[in-house]
């Protein structure tokens, strides 16, 4: 398929409010990428037109209850029969900071045993405690199944900012290493926080920013298609967004972030 | 006898019979009421309604009470002021503030102090609208909620004139976090308290909007113990021919958003009166609950009614809710106005009329539509998930008429509610008693620097700044904290417009110390503080925001430092080409501790034309010059260093406006040509603080002389490090550039004074020709982190 074919839904609730720079980023890759209110879909029913999925960041629906947990809700409740087909024909579906929290309440990531229905893992408080808004390196531990990165090498190192005070990724205590080990062997590992130079956080503040179990920044499910992560691509997209442009000497004409887009795309226009 | 009669309906309303009323009484009634309205204009209501022979309701007083409150109507700025030399002021804000702006009358300014948000062209046909506000009283009493809602009003204002907010600004001012509790008087909460709750509010609105908080402030002050200082700012932006103001006759008032409850009912003649023990007691009410979904929410629908060109005039329900709202519209189109209050959607029954009209309730929106596109403005609010409902109609006549339950429980004249007496105030000039400190010189400078930059108002705010996302939207190229350790930039940079490389600078000035010695240099250093800062980053074609916050205006002393600061934002105004678009005062700051320090905060807003020429403060490469640009003068009243030695002093700093803008325009051509590698301003701490942040924030050190920075009158080496003159930056120039830039700089006062290295340490060599500060820059920047970020 063309790249001016493919239809990228970026879809928003009440308090959604990244929805805007996540289209550009799409948009300015050549695709068609509309925003919707979860209202106009649910009364136009359409969906399936779309090709990809993203949700954006953002507080939707006040992040009430916990983070992302209503939206998820109410996806399920109005929209679930659509969503599940658009995932069982294994259409990607992306999930940037408040988006992976819905992600997993919705039970679709990381999906052990495919869609759960609720939520398996936790995007709790972060440690240190409080909102953070800052640029962090992350490094690609994906093998090649995560469709989002597949244009990224293994271990390369990006930099992105990170905007939340929910991010701190955590697994069941009592099976943490069991599932850990799941995760890695299933390839859903995607993207951890990591030093400048690409060695290991450790769980070590700053370089790993809320306390996340193993520094997972970013996850995908079994099949690769569906992608939650808490940095925020879509504001490391151009050089100007980057927080030293103004000390280089020689800027790269785009930041890391928009590897992500430019993988989803790449992998669509080959698939369709 | 009571002078209240209940009024014979099914719903709850008196009437007061002023009529009869004596002196006495008719203040009892103001008191009561809550009303906050002196004897003359209980008078002028008294014989309003004589003429009229009825008596009036209580919706009838509260919606005049609200329209002639301070808060709304600005009567000290707008009255007269009475000197006892017989001087007489007609106006503050026409004689000083919109008379630079009149004067200089630049093209690029679509409209000023018109509307809730000043407007200035922007670029491809799009404007820039600027707020800011003052959310102190509320603060006070609720410091998270109060700076919420302040943050959620100020966006409102914006979304006023139809403009889609892009940046949000916060300049804070708290007592010592370390004041001591037992010195504490009844009703005055402790600065730490107030700080955390403060910040967390505004990080907590802006964030859950998804506005960038992009720059801002945070100043301790003694006097901001019993007087917190908010000022929460907001930047918008619109399309020009989408500024739409046609509502007429026969056009519907829908409000929409947030449910009208019993939160903040006399917010504002809450904040037209002094703090006192009891006002935790009396005005809990007076403060909003904030709720920033329901505001996001109501902004998408507003933007949308916007470009759909489907309503004619909007604004916000504010202070005075909808007394003011309902009025100043009708009021400023011409119209007369019906509202049946019953139509108001509510979040519990039982509110009386009156309650409901003055409620401050928050994330409400007025939009006027014409009647053919009602059902289609409707239609885009319930996509959102807004209520919205029509409540009233602008009509010929000109009266305010309010219907509840279909009696009528408000039937005013226009021209009169919109006439109130001019105020006028007695202002006095106070001589000062200061004097200049005699103290000899200390040895060891370098343990001064390490104080100063642990001093609260000079220390990283890292903690406060990264708790606020100032990324979201993904416009910010110049963000508030620079580079790996988090530098303190002049200004942010935005790029709001895709598809144009034209940025916006945000920067600010406020000099509450200065304000201690005289109110004329403090507010005219506020305003080269906001413009240098602005330019350094590479600002060009600055408009300015006034936000005054100053003690109670009866007292004359008070109000003639205000006089005084407002004759310095003329004069520097008119010398530097920048005018003000917008502006407000909070006045009355004062409680059990004292007055407030006046404060005057100016928000500047500046053109970059090309954000790709934007210049940030760290240092670049070793090997670069550093260049001083501005003299030096022994002006240390105020600063920071005396404050450290525990003296406030009397000199303090001047703007030479003539010098100052031509040091300005210099820099702006050296930044815009590409021959500046790093600039900083210099302001608290001076010199030495400037040199000390390039490095910090950077991974470079410094060798400075200080025989070669140009000064006048300056022998002590303290003086030269420590000074706060005005007009000065710092600037890093690559060799290659050198004769570019001196070419640039001559005819002004500037030196190369020493160049970056590539060893981390700041060296400065003293007047005496020995090094006087040997630092390494880790310990300089340990000492800068150190105060604010461990968990306060």
């Amino acid at each position: 398929m063309k790249l001016q074919d493919i239809r990228v839904l970026v879809m928003r609730v009440g308090g959604t409010n990244c929805d805007a720079e996540t289209q550009r980023a799409f948009q300015a890759l050549g695709v068609q990428a509309e925003t919707r209110h979860l209202n106009e879909l649910i009364k136009q029913r359409n969906l399936l037109d779309y090709h990809a999925l993203v949700f954006p960041g953002g507080f939707s629906y006040g992040d009430y209850v916990r983070s992302g947990a209503i939206f998820a809700r109410m996806l399920s409740a109005k929209l679930g029969g659509e969503l599940r087909a658009f995932i069982d024909q294994g259409r990607p579906i992306l999930g940037i900071c408040n988006g992976f929290q819905i992600l997993v309440e919705e039970g679709l990531l990381p999906g052990f045993d495919g869609v759960s229905g609720y939520p398996e893992v936790s995007l709790a408080n972060n440690i240190p405690q409080g909102f953070k808004c800052e640029w962090v390196y992350l490094k690609n531990l994906n093998r090649g199944k995560c469709v989002f990165t597949s244009k990224i090498p293994q271990g390369k190192v990006l930099r992105m900012p990170i905007a939340h005070g929910e991010g701190r990724f955590l697994l069941p205590k009592e099976k943490e290493e069991q599932l850990l080990q799941k995760l890695v062997d299933e390839d859903m590992v995607v993207l951890r926080y990591c030093n400048k130079n690409g060695s290991d956080a450790d769980g070590k503040y700053p370089a790993n920013p809320n306390g996340s179990f193993h520094d997972i920044a970013g996850i995908c499910n079994r099949e690769g298609n569906i992608f939650g992560l808490m940095p925020h691509p879509e504001r490391a997209f151009y050089w100007w967004q980057q927080p030293d442009w103004t000390a280089q000497q020689f800027m790269p004409q785009f930041a890391d972030g928009k590897l992500i887009f430019e993988s989803i795309l790449e992998h669509l226009t080959k698939k369709l | 006898m009571s002078l209240y009669t209940r009024a014979n309906t099914p719903f709850h309303m008196h009437l007061v019979d002023t009529a009869q009323a004596t002196d006495e009484q008719l203040l009892e009634v103001s008191g009561e009421l809550g009303l906050c309205l002196n004897l003359h204009e209980m008078k002028q209501i008294q014989a309003y309604f004589k003429a009229q022979k009825r008596n009036p309701t209580d919706v009838e007083l509260q919606t005049i009470g609200q329209t002639w409150s301070e808060h709304c109507y600005h009567k000290t700025f707008k009255g007269k002021i009475r000197f006892e030399d017989g001087r007489e002021i007609d106006s503050l804000f026409k004689t000083y503030i919109a008379k630079a702006t009149k004067q200089l009358a630049p093209k690029w300014c679509v409209s000023v102090f018109e509307d809730n948000a000043g407007i200035v062209s922007f670029d491809k046909g799009y404007g820039v609208a600027a707020k800011v506000e003052t959310h102190n009283h509320p603060s006070a009493v609720e410091p998270f909620g109060g700076a919420a809602t302040g943050v959620g009003g100020v966006i409102r204002d914006v979304l006023g004139v139809w403009a889609d907010p892009v940046a949000c600004t916060d300049v804070l001012g708290f007592g010592p976090l370390d004041y001591d509790y037992n010195k504490l008087p009844t009703g005055v909460k402790h600065p730490k308290y107030v700080y955390r709750g403060v910040t967390a509010g505004v990080g907590a609105y802006g964030n859950n909007m998804g506005i960038p908080t992009v720059n801002g402030a945070i100043y301790f002050d003694e006097s901001y113990t019993g007087n917190v200082v908010v000022y929460c700012g907001c930047i918008g932006l619109l399309p020009l021919k989408k500024f739409r103001k046609e509502a007429k006759t026969g056009h519907i008032l829908v409000v929409a958003g947030g449910k009208t409850g019993r939160d903040g009912i006399h917010g504002v003649t809450f904040a037209s009166a002094e703090l006192t023990e009891k006002s935790e007691e009396v005005s809990r009410p007076a403060v909003q609950i904030a709720d920033p979904i329901e505001e996001e929410k109501v902004k998408r629908a507003v933007i949308e009614i916007r470009d759909r060109e489907l309503g004619s005039a909007t604004t916000d329900l504010g202070g005075g809710g909808m007394s003011s709202a309902v009025g100043e519209t009708a009021e400023r189109y011409g119209c007369g106005v019906t509202v049946d209050l019953d139509k108001v959607p509510l979040k519990y029954a039982g509110l009386a009329p009156w309650e409901i009209y003055v409620s401050e309730s928050q994330e409400r929106m007025l939009v006027v539509v014409p009647p053919e596109n009602l059902k289609k403005a409707l239609q885009v609010f319930q996509k959102e998930d807004v209520e919205a409902t029509a409540i009233g109609t602008l009509t010929t006549e000109k009266r305010l008429r309010l219907r509840f339950e279909g009696e009528m429980v408000a039937d005013l004249d226009m021209q009169f509610l919109f006439q109130p007496l001019t105020s006028v105030k007695t202002a006095k000039i106070e001589k000062s008693r200061l004097r200049e400190p005699v103290f000899p010189e200390p040895a060891d400078h370098a343990q001064t620097l390490m104080q100063l930059l642990g001093a609260p108002n000079i220390a990283s705010k890292e903690s406060v700044v990264r708790s606020y996302d100032h990324e979201v939207k993904g416009n910010t190229a110049l963000k508030p904290l620079q580079g790996n350790y988090g530098g303190p930039n002049d200004a942010a940079i935005i790029k709001p417009l895709d598809g144009s490389w034209r940025g916006l600078a945000i920067s600010c000035g406020m000099n509450p110390n200065y304000g201690k010695i005289d109110a004329y240099h403090m507010a005219a250093s506020a305003i080269d503080e906001a413009v240098r800062n602005n330019v350094a980053v590479g600002g060009q074609r600055i408009a300015l925001l006034d936000n005054f916050v100053w003690g109670n205006p009866e007292k004359p002393e008070r109000l003639g430092s205000l006089v005084r600061a407002c004759e310095a934002c003329y004069d520097v105004a008119m010398a530097f080409r920048t005018p003000f678009i917008s502006g407000k005062d909070s006045l009355y700051n004062e409680s059990p501790l004292g007055t407030v320090t006046p404060t005057l905060l100016i928000t500047a807003v500046g053109l970059v034309p090309d954000v790709r020429a934007g210049v940030s403060m760290e240092l670049k490469a070793a090997g670069n010059l550093l260049y001083i640009v501005g003299k030096t003068y022994p002006e240390l009243g105020g600063s920071e260093y005396y404050k450290l030695k525990g003296f406030l002093g009397k000199t303090v700093p001047k703007v030479r406006t003539v010098q100052a803008r031509k040091t300005f325009y210099a820099m702006t051509k050296a930044i815009s040509k590409g021959a500046v590698k790093a600039v900083h301003d210099l302001s608290e701490g001076g010199l030495a603080v400037a040199a000390s942040e390039m490095a910090l924030a950077s991974e470079f050190g410094l060798e400075l002389d200080l025989t070669k920075v140009p000064s006048s009158g300056v022998a002590r080496d303290d003086f030269l490090l420590f000074s706060e003159s005005n007009s000065r930056f710092l600037v890093e120039v690559d060799k290659k550039d050198k004769a570019t830039f001196e070419t640039l700089m001559k005819g002004k006062a500037y030196a190369e004074i020493g160049k970056v290295t590539k060893k981390p340490k700041l060296k400065i060599a003293g007047l005496q020709g020995a090094a006087i500060v040997d630092a390494s820059v880790e310990d300089l920047r340990a000492a800068w982190k150190r105060t604010l970020n461990r968990e306060t």
